[in-house]
């Protein structure tokens, strides 16, 4: 905004970082804190929001380490995180290449092919993607028990049932990916197929190389998508072996068993990485941000 | 070019991929869904068609997205509206021919002796050696026992206790579901024995004989069951269930219990009320904290914008289910850190998750946090699209930055972003995870029958009534999720509309 400048200019923006600053306090404190509770020894509020001594008891048991405490009683880690973490990222990474591999040719065919009901289908998947998995988690979960009855490892409680049910999440992943090949001219495609190529070779020598910073993007979002859901995950798992993070972090504040520094420290250790993947992958979001997405 | 050979690749994995899917429609036909089978199999032709008929090239390349959609999200949003039509529930979760079948398994001890078991060690092998209490013996051959599949086996008379080494108990508890499995023929004696206890055996016999109408003949009382498909149990002639139910359809009986009965209408009455205010509220909320922040990050004499925007939109970057957790934790009333921070402050310690009002504020106060930096993005870049002349414009008319931000900037913001805010309402109308990771849907109502929680939305009590209550009523659940699934389609009509508008208004 171009303004006049007038005495009062200064005042604004001292005014402006200040109730930035203040701001970015309130909305930072829940990390603050839970960086200091990780560091606290104990499980309970002790007193002071800035630890007085440090003690890296939490980050071991995170770690799949056991420590002894001050009375020599030897303290064993409450849950495998690690091994949830590892079952979250198996999940998260077969889903993301299914999803990439759906939903790359499905958005080829709509970007480049002829076919009936092509603007049809595209509205479609709009309204198909304003209907959450969570309000078909009934039937998601009669289903799986269903098949269970004949495929074991496909019914409930098993790592497949959770992959095959995130597999048709793709509906946005088509609009994106749609929306960068519109970018790319169809030329080099057209001139590949008067060369001789098939459609395919085409497809597969010619536009995906140029396609792929967008391929990488889906695949993360697919990934992060999959690491961070919750409610199909709640029903289709039970045993503790088997939870993914978002389910099993949970466990870790129940009223009789209320581990708020183990939490604090198995909390950064997962969702660190977790976030920093995000804040890579939103740069070329923006698009479809502003078609309507929105993340949980 | 490259040598491989595409064309020859994709023929030969189309031909491994259909040969296997025939492998699987012939198993599901031998697993006794002939319906099933010949669906997939029909499913499965015109699969093979689409790929092998050239016109039709274009749907090769869509076919496995668009039959992903239709499996993974179409299909389970039709069936659970399905659902909402019968009387799947945990006392009904079989469906008929299993809940006959397991009604067929039972069996009665017919009178008779019950025999003692001794079971031996005969290598890797076992046999079974039983006395009646007159000291007559039996035993079988050496046999190896294995829970999943049942034997019949026939004893020859004579066998001494003391010939072998003994199972101890311990194993032979471990060995239960395999000897349960066994059916034993005594030589002599017409019935067949089965285990009746740990360590004896008592002729048994079934309990139920199926008539050639259907109905079911209790061998012992000479009861005569008739399956009921009005409300999916067996009955006996005096109208006495018999467990276990199985599904039927009950057409509208769900909504009509939702909308009919007074226990059922009053909590979702509240729920929906709710529902519609927490998303609501979200909305504006987010939206108003997002606008002035991004009115301030758009303004160019301020310096560090870049770093501002970047902490600001860390808490959307957060793993949801990670972010929530943590609040839970800060806003605990007896250990957490906000209550401590307060009661350092201003002496009040208040109780957020027992009281309704304060569970909803704390709810609320998280869902701004979780959701103000995706506003502030999108009206980042609307305030950007906005052209300069216009404030230069009105900087010439002498406008202050107040009638800027009021006549000029949220006048032409408004109508581009309101799709995103309804998808925006939308999304909290179902926002499962925030609820269900904070409050659980708690503190109940004390005054409803059925129960219900002051802070469920409504998918949230749908999951409750699915998943978390003894009944496990899923037909009940489903039938809310019907009525969920409505609101969504006309709020995506809406949507639709409005985004249609918007595009021509472009041109």
């Amino acid at each position: 905004m171009a303004m006049v400048q007038d005495k009062s200019h200064l005042g604004k923006i001292l005014a402006a970082h200040a109730g930035l600053i203040a701001f970015l306090l309130l909305t930072m404190f829940p990390f603050l804190m839970i960086v200091s509770i990780s560091l606290r020894p104990g499980n309970f509020a002790s007193g002071s929001l800035i630890p007085d001594t440090i003690s890296f008891e939490h980050w071991k048991l995170a770690l799949g380490f056991s420590y002894t405490d001050a009375s020599g009683r030897l303290i064993a880690p409450p849950f495998p995180v690690l091994h949830w973490l590892w079952n979250s990222v198996k999940i998260a990474l077969i889903t993301a290449s299914v999803v990439l591999l759906l939903s790359t040719t499905s958005a080829y065919a709509f970007a480049r092919l002829k076919f009936r009901g092509k603007e049809l289908g595209l509205s479609a998947l709009l309204l198909v993607q304003m209907f959450p998995a969570v309000l078909s988690l009934i039937a998601i979960y009669a289903i799986f028990d269903e098949i269970g009855n004949y495929v074991p490892w496909l019914g409930i409680d098993s790592h497949g049932s959770v992959i095959l049910a995130y597999a048709g999440g793709i509906a946005l992943h088509i609009w994106t990916i749609k929306g960068y090949f519109d970018t790319i001219p169809a030329e080099m495609e057209e001139a590949a197929i008067v060369d001789g190529a098939s459609h395919f070779q085409a497809f597969w020598h010619v536009l995906l190389p140029m396609a792929l910073p967008i391929l990488c993007v889906v695949f993360l979002l697919a990934f992060i998508g999959a690491i961070i859901e919750y409610p199909v995950a709640s029903i289709l798992l039970h045993q503790e072996q088997n939870l993914t993070l978002a389910v099993g972090s949970k466990l870790y504040l129940y009223e009789q068993n209320y581990l708020w520094g183990d939490f604090a420290a198995a909390a950064i250790l997962s969702g660190l990485p977790i976030t920093l993947l995000f804040v890579v992958a939103q740069r070329w979001m923006v698009n479809g941000l502003s078609s309507g997405g929105v993340k949980g | 070019m490259y040598a491989i050979d595409w064309r020859r690749i994709g023929k030969t994995a189309g031909v491994v991929l259909t040969l296997l899917a025939l492998w699987l429609v012939f198993g599901i036909y031998r697993a006794g869904h002939p319906w099933l089978a010949s669906g997939g199999l029909a499913f499965l032709a015109a699969s093979a068609a689409l790929f092998s008929w050239q016109r039709a090239y274009a749907w090769r390349y869509l076919y496995p997205g668009i039959v992903a959609i239709l499996v993974f999200i179409v299909f389970p949003a039709l069936y659970t509206m399905r659902i909402g039509f019968t009387n799947y529930s945990s006392s009904n979760l079989l469906s008929f021919e299993r809940a006959t079948a397991y009604l067929m398994d039972q069996t009665c001890t017919s009178g008779g002796d019950p025999l003692k078991l001794q079971l031996l060690h005969r290598g890797q092998r076992f046999e079974l050696v039983l006395q009646n209490e007159e000291g007559g013996a039996w035993h079988s051959a050496a046999i190896a026992l294995a829970a999943d599949k049942p034997q019949t086996l026939s004893l020859t008379a004579g066998g001494d206790p003391a010939a072998g080494e003994q199972v101890p108990l311990r194993d032979l508890i471990a060995l239960q579901p395999a000897l349960r499995s066994l059916t034993l023929n005594v030589p002599g004696l017409a019935t067949p024995y089965r285990l009746n206890s740990l360590t004896s055996f008592a002729p048994a016999a079934p309990l139920y004989r199926r008539n050639t109408d259907g109905s079911l003949k209790n061998l012992q009382t000479g009861d005569v069951l008739r399956p009921n498909f009005q409300t999916g149990f067996y009955q006996t002639a005096a109208g006495a269930n018999v467990q276990p139910g199985f599904r039927v359809d009950v057409g509208w009986k769900n909504f009509v219990r939702l909308f009919g009965s007074a226990e059922l209408q009053a909590p979702l009455m509240r729920v929906f009320a709710w529902t519609v205010l927490f998303a609501g509220l979200t909305v504006l909320i987010t939206f108003c904290i997002g606008f002035a922040l991004a009115t301030v990050l758009s303004w160019e004499a301020l310096r560090m914008r870049t770093t501002y925007r970047v902490l600001l939109f860390l808490p959307y970057a957060v793993p949801g289910f990670i972010s929530i957790l943590i609040f839970r934790g800060l806003f605990n009333e007896n250990f957490g850190e906000i209550n401590m921070v307060l009661h350092a402050l201003f002496g009040i310690r208040p109780n957020w998750f027992s009281d309704p009002l304060l569970a909803k504020s704390m709810l609320l106060i998280v869902n701004s946090w979780l959701g103000y930096p995706y506003m502030m993005l999108l009206c980042l870049g609307l305030i950007k699209s906005i052209p300069s002349d216009l404030y230069e414009a009105s900087a010439i008319a002498g406008a202050t930055a107040w009638q800027n931000l009021t006549r000029i900037t949220l006048p032409l913001i408004l109508k581009p972003i309101m799709p995103l805010l309804i998808a925006s309402f939308a999304f909290n109308f179902n926002n499962f995870v925030l609820i269900s990771l904070l409050t659980d849907g708690r503190p109940d109502f004390t005054d409803s029958l059925v129960p219900a929680g002051t802070t469920d939305i409504l998918v949230s009590y749908t999951y409750r009534i699915a998943f978390q209550d003894s009944g496990q009523n899923f037909g009940l659940a489903a039938a809310i999720s019907t009525l969920i699934f409505l609101l969504v389609a006309l709020l995506s009509v809406v949507n639709l509309k409005l985004m249609r508008v918007n595009a021509q208004d472009k041109r």
